[in-house]
C-alpha cells in the first residue's frame, strides 16, 4: 500500500528537518548528547579562565567581576548543560533498548524537552554579553546577592532556569511513562537492568524538586520586580528562606546528577568482569534509600547560617547516614569485580576510576557532613575539592564510560581503543592533579569564589592549574574519537562486548532507526 | 627562581603527589587544617582527625580488596569468572558495620557541637558587620567602634598591572588597617550580622566560622589559650571583592588589651577634632584622595569611570557636579537596595568633607567645595 510506504518515508526524514521534527528517541538521545558535549566543552573553556587566572597570586588576566562570572557559568554550564543533558542522552538511547520498548512513551514531547535546551542555553550565556555583565553571584545565587545587588541580566538568568526547569520535568515525565508502560513482556521491574532502576528513580527526584528550583527563581523574580519582599530582610523577608528552598532542591540535585552514573557503572563492571552484578536487590534499594535521605539532610549545606543547635544535630545524623547505603553500593561493585574475569577496554577503565575517584568524594562528603568539622570546612577549596570529585571523577567519568560502552551500538564502529586508552590515562592522571591539591589548600584555609590567594597557597594552586590544562586537554582528544568513530572503523558485532548481558545487544550494530516494533520476550 | 623555591617547589610538589598528608612536620606547606589556639578549635581538629583516619583505613582496605582483585582477577591471567551474585549476610554485615562507625563519630561530634553553640557567659563581646567589602567591629561593652578594610600596600599590589610582586608584600591579602584585639584567656563572643549581603566571619586558627546576614544576629565565640596574629577572610560570596575583606585579630594578654581599649578611646575624640575648623580646598583635596582609595574607589574605580551597569561612573556625574544637598545627601546615607552604602556612620564630618570636594572637584568635574560644617549640617 502506497500509504504505508509514505508514512515510512515520513518517518526517515533527512536534514536539518530529521534533527527539528525528529520523535525518535534515538536520533533525541543524540541531540541530548552533542548539546551535552558542546555545553562541556563551553564550561570547561570558563573553567580554563578560571584556572588561568589562579595559576599564581596577584590578578593577571581578568578583573574580579568577571572572574565570579567565570564561577557562576561554569556551574551552571556544567550542572543544568552538560551533565543533566548528558544523562537524558543516555536514558533516550538505552531505556527504550534495554526494556525493549520502540521508542519513548511520548515522543512529541521528547522532541520538545530537548529543543527548549538550545534556547534556555543561549539565553543564559548571552547574559555574558549584556550591560553589568551576566551573573555573578554562584552557581548556587544567594539572595541578596542574586536580588537586590545583582546585575538586569539576572532576570534573563531567571527565565533561562525556568526553561531548563521545563525541559527536564518533561524529560522526567517521559522516562516515567516509558519505564511504567513500555517495558516488553516478562520484563518485570525487578529484572530491569540497573541504569532503568536508577533512571526510573532519578525521573522522580527531578519532578520532586525542579518545580522547587522554580518557585526559588520566581520569588527571586517578584522581589526583584514587583516589590514582594520573600529574601529581603529590609522589607521582613528572610535571606535563610532562600538558602533552604534552594538546597532543598540543591541536594536531591547532586543524586540527580549521580544516580544514572551509579547505573552506567553497574552496566558496565559486570560487563567486563564477565560476572553477574553482585546483589541486584541490594543496589536497587540502596538507590532508593539514598533518594529518600536526599530529600532530608538539605540544611548540611548551611551549617554556619545559625540554625538552632537541634537543626544542626538532626542534619548531622541525616547525612551521616547516606553513607551507609553509598557504602553499599562500592562494596557491591567490588564483589562483582572479585573472582571475575576481567579485561580493560575504555569503558571499564572509566568505570574503575569512578568507583576508586568517587569513593574519595564520598570519603570527604562524609567529613563535610560531621558539623563541628564543617564550620571549618565549608565554602573552602575543600568543599570545591569535594564536588568536583563526585561530579566529574563520578558523573562525568561515567558518562564518558557510557559513551565508550555503547558507542559501537550507536554508530556500528568500534572507536579506536588505543587512543582511548591514552584519553583515559591522561585523563585519569590530570583530573587528580586538578582536584587533589584543593583538599591541601581548603584545609589551610583557601576560601572558594576567590580570585586571588595569599602566596601560601601558591604552589598547589600552580599544580591544580597544570593539571586542568592536561585535563582541558584530553577532552579535545575525547571529541577527535568519538568523530572518527561515526565516520569508520572497525566494524562492531551486534554483542559489541563478550560479557555484554542485555536487550540492547540484541538488535543490530548499529541499532537500526527503529527498534523492537514487535516487543521481545523476556525469561 | 632560586635553587632554594625550587627544591621547596618539588618538595611540596611530591609530597602532594605521595599523599604524605595530616600530622606530618609539613608545617610550612600546609597541607592540613590548622591545629587552632581555642579549645574548640583544637576539638574539630582532633574530630577533623578522628574522620579522616577512618575513611583512610576504610579506603585502604576496600581499594586494596578492589587492587589486588584486578590484578588477580583478570582474563589475561586466566581467571574463570564465578557466578556468584548474592549473599544475605554479606550484605547484611557490610551494612551494619558502617552504622557503627557512624555512630562512633556521632558521639563526639555531638560534644563539640554542644560546646560551639554556647556563646553564653562571654567576657568580651565584638559586633562583627559585613559590608561590602570590609569588616565594622564594635565593642558592645566599651563603646568602640571602627573598620577594617584590606591594607593598602595588598590593595595597590592587587589591581591588574600594578607592577608589583606580590609574592614582596608581606602578609598580601591577609593583612587590614586595623585588626581587632581582644585578651588572651577570656572567652569572646562574635555577634555576627551584615550591612548588604551574605558574609561569612572565619578565621581558621580560632575555629571560627559564622555567617553574616542583612536581618540576622548570630552568636560565636572563641577563648583563645595563646596571644598571637591569626588571620583570616571573609568565607562567603559577597560579590566583586569578596576576595579582599580579610579579617585580623590580635590575641594579647589582658592588660594590653585594657591599654588597647584606652587608646582607643582617646583616638576617637581625637579624630573627631578636625571636624569643627574651616578647610583649605587643597587640604580637603589631599585627605580626599585618600579616603576615595580606601572607600569609594573599589566600587567608582580610581579614575571615577564606575563599572558600567553595575557602579555609576562619577565623573561627570548628575550629584557629583549639580548641587551640593545631592551629593552630601547620598554618600551620608547611601541609597536603599543598592550596594552604595551609608558612610554617615564609618567617616567622621572631615573624612566626608574631603571626600565630597575631592569628587566634585576631580576628573573634570568642577563643582562647590564642601565643608565638614556642610556635613555637620545635614546629618
Ligand atoms: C560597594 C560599592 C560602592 C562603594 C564602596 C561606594 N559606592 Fe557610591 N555608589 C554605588 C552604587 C551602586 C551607586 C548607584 C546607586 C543608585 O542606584 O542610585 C552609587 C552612587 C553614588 C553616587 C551618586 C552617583 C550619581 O551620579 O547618581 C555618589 C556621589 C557616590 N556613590 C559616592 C560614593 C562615595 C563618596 C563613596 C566612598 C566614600 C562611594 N560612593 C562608595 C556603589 C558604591
Ligand atoms: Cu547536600
Ligand atoms: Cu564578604
Amino acid at each position: 500500500m502506497s500509504t504505508v510506504a509514505a508514512t515510512h518515508e515520513h518517518h526517515h526524514p533527512t536534514g536539518i528537518t530529521r534533527w527539528l521534527f525528529t520523535t525518535n528517541h534515538k536520533d533525541i538521545g543524540t541531540l541530548y548528547l552533542w548539546f551535552a558535549f558542546i555545553m562541556f566543552l563551553l564550561g570547561g573553556a570558563m573553567a580554563m579562565v578560571i584556572r588561568a587566572e589562579l595559576f599564581q597570586p596577584g590578578m593577571q588576566i581578568v578583573d574580579p567581576h568577571f572572574f565570579n562570572q567565570m564561577t557562576t557559568m561554569h556551574g551552571l554550564i556544567m550542572v543544568f548543560g552538560a551533565v543533566m543533558p548528558a544523562f537524558v542522552g543516555l536514558a533516550n538511547w538505552q531505556i527504550p533498548l534495554m526494556i525493549g520498548a520502540p521508542d519513548m512513551a511520548l515522543p512529541r514531547m521528547n522532541n520538545w524537552s530537548f529543543w527548549i535546551l538550545p534556547f534556555a542555553g543561549t539565553m543564559l550565556v548571552s547574559t555574558l554579553f549584556m550591560e553589568g555583565g551576566g551573573p555573578a553571584f554562584g552557581w548556587t545565587f544567594y539572595a541578596p546577592l542574586s536580588t537586590t545587588f545583582a546585575p538586569a541580566s539576572t532576570d534573563f538568568f531567571i527565565f533561562a532556569v525556568h526553561l531548563l526547569g521545563f525541559s527536564s520535568i518533561m524529560g522526567a515525565i517521559n522516562i516515567i511513562a516509558t519505564i511504567l508502560n513500555m517495558r516488553a513482556p516478562g520484563m518485570t521491574l525487578m529484572k530491569m537492568p540497573l541504569f532503568v532502576w536508577t533512571w526510573l528513580i532519578t525521573a522522580f527526584l527531578l519532578i520532586a524538586v525542579m518545580p522547587v528550583l522554580a518557585g526559588a527563581v520566581t520569588m527571586m523574580l517578584t522581589d526583584r520586580n514587583f516589590g514582594t519582599s520573600f529574601f529581603d530582610a529590609a522589607g521582613g523577608g528572610d535571606p535563610v528562606l532562600f538558602q533552604h528552598v534552594f538546597w532543598f532542591f540543591g541536594h536531591p540535585e547532586v543524586y540527580i546528577m549521580i544516580l544514572p552514573a551509579f547505573g552506567v557503572v553497574s552496566q558496565i563492571i559486570p560487563t567486563f568482569a564477565r560476572k553477574p552484578l553482585f546483589g541486584y536487590a541490594s543496589m536497587v534499594y540502596a538507590t532508593a534509600a539514598i533518594a529518600f535521605l536526599s530529600f532530608i539532610v538539605w540544611a548540611h549545606h548551611m551549617f554556619t547560617v545559625g540554625m538552632p543547635v537541634a537543626g544542626e544535630l538532626y542534619f548531622m545524623y541525616a547525612t551521616v547516614m547516606i553513607a551507609v547505603p553509598t557504602a553499599v553500593k562500592v562494596f557491591n561493585w567490588t564483589a562483582t569485580m572479585w573472582k571475575g574475569s576481567m579485561t580493560f577496554e575504555a569503558p571499564m577503565l572509566w568505570a574503575i576510576a569512578f568507583v576508586f575517584l568517587f569513593t574519595i568524594g564520598g570519603f570527604t562528603g562524609l567529613m563535610l557532613g560531621v558539623a563541628p568539622a564543617d564550620f571549618q570546612y565549608h565554602d573552602t577549596y575543600f568543599v570545591v575539592a569535594h564536588f568536583h570529585y563526585v561530579l566529574v571523577t563520578g558523573a562525568v567519568f561515567a558518562i564518558i564510560a557510557g559513551v565508550y560502552y555503547w558507542l559501537p551500538k550507536w554508530t556500528g564502529n568500534m572507536y579506536h581503543e588505543g587512543l582511548a586508552k591514552w584519553h583515559f590515562w591522561l585523563s585519569a592522571i590530570s583530573v587528580n592533579v586538578l582536584f587533589f591539591p584543593m583538599h591541601f589548600v581548603g584545609l589551610a584555609g583557601m576560601p572558594r569564589r576567590i580570585p586571588d590567594y595569599s602566596p601560601m597557597f601558591a604552589e598547589f594552586n600552580m599544580m591544580a592549574s597544570l593539571g586542568g590544562f592536561v585535563f582541558g586537554a584530553s577532552q579535545l582528544l575525547f571529541l577527535y574519537i568519538i568523530i572518527k568513530t561515526i565516520r569508520g572503523g572497525e566494524k562492531a558485532t551486534d554483542e559489541v562486548w563478550e560479557g555484554a548481558e542485555g536487550l540492547e545487544w540484541t538488535v543490530a550494530s548499529p541499532a537500526p532507526y527503529h527498534t523492537f516494533e514487535t516487543p521481545p520476550q523476556v525469561k | 627562581m632560586s635553587a632554594n623555591t625550587i627544591t621547596r617547589k618539588l618538595r611540596s610538589f611530591l609530597y602532594a603527589v605521595l599523599l604524605l598528608g595530616p600530622g606530618s612536620a609539613l608545617a610550612e606547606y600546609k597541607l592540613n587544617m590548622p591545629e587552632s589556639v581555642t579549645v574548640v578549635g583544637k576539638e574539630i581538629f582532633g574530630l577533623h582527625m578522628l574522620v579522616l583516619w577512618i575513611v583512610t583505613i576504610v579506603g585502604i582496605g576496600v581499594f586494596g580488596v578492589i587492587i589486588y582483585s584486578l590484578f588477580k582477577h583478570r582474563k589475561s591471567k586466566g581467571a574463570v569468572a564465578s557466578q556468584f551474585h548474592e549473599s544475605t549476610a554479606v550484605e547484611v554485615i557490610w551494612t551494619v558495620i558502617p552504622l557503627v562507625i557512624l555512630v562512633l563519630i556521632a558521639i563526639p561530634a555531638t560534644k563539640t557541637l554542644l560546646k560551639i553553640e554556647d556563646s553564653s557567659n562571654a567576657d568580651v563581646t565584638v559586633k562583627a558587620t559585613g559590608w561590602q567589602w570590609k569588616w565594622q567591629y564594635e565593642y558592645l561593652d566599651e563603646d568602640i567602634s571602627f573598620f577594617s578594610n584590606l591594607d593598602s600596600d595588598s590593595n595597590e599590589a592587587r589591581e591588574k598591572g600594578s607592577g608589583v610582586n606580590v609574592r614582596t608584600v608581606d602578609n598580601y591579602l591577609l593583612d587590614v588597617d586595623k585588626p581587632i584585639v581582644v585578651p588572651v584567656n577570656k572567652k569572646v563572643r562574635i555577634l555576627t550580622t551584615s550591612n548588604d549581603v551574605i558574609h561569612a566571619w572565619w578565621v581558621p586558627d580560632l575555629g571560627i566560622k559564622r555567617d553574616a546576614i542583612p536581618g540576622y544576629i548570630n552568636e560565636s565565640w572563641f577563648k583563645a589559650t595563646e596571644t598571637g596574629t591569626y588571620r583570616g577572610q571573609c568565607a562567603e560570596l559577597c560579590g566583586k571583592d569578596h576576595g579582599f575583606m580579610p579579617i585580623v585579630v590580635k590575641v594579647v594578654a589582658e592588660n594590653d588589651y585594657q591599654n588597647w581599649v584606652a587608646e582607643q578611646k582617646e583616638a576617637s575624640a581625637a579624630a573627631s577634632a578636625g571636624s569643627d575648623r574651616e578647610w583649605s580646598e587643597d587640604e580637603l583635596m589631599t585627605r580626599g584622595e585618600e579616603v576615595y582609595k580606601a572607600n569609594c574607589a573599589a566600587c567608582h574605580q580610581a579614575n571615577g569611570e564606575g563599572v558600567p551597569g553595575t557602579f555609576p561612573a562619577l565623573a561627570g556625574g548628575e550629584l557629583t557636579t549639580g548641587s551640593a544637598e545631592g551629593h552630601i545627601d547620598i554618600v551620608l546615607n547611601g541609597k536603599s537596595g543598592t550596594s552604595m552604602q551609608a558612610f554617615g556612620p564609618q567617616l567622621n564630618d572631615a573624612d566626608l568633607a574631603a571626600v565630597i570636594t575631592y569628587e566634585r572637584k576631580s576628573w573634570g568635574n568642577d563643582a562647590s567645595v564642601v565643608q565638614p560644617s556642610d556635613v555637620k549640617a545635614a546629618r
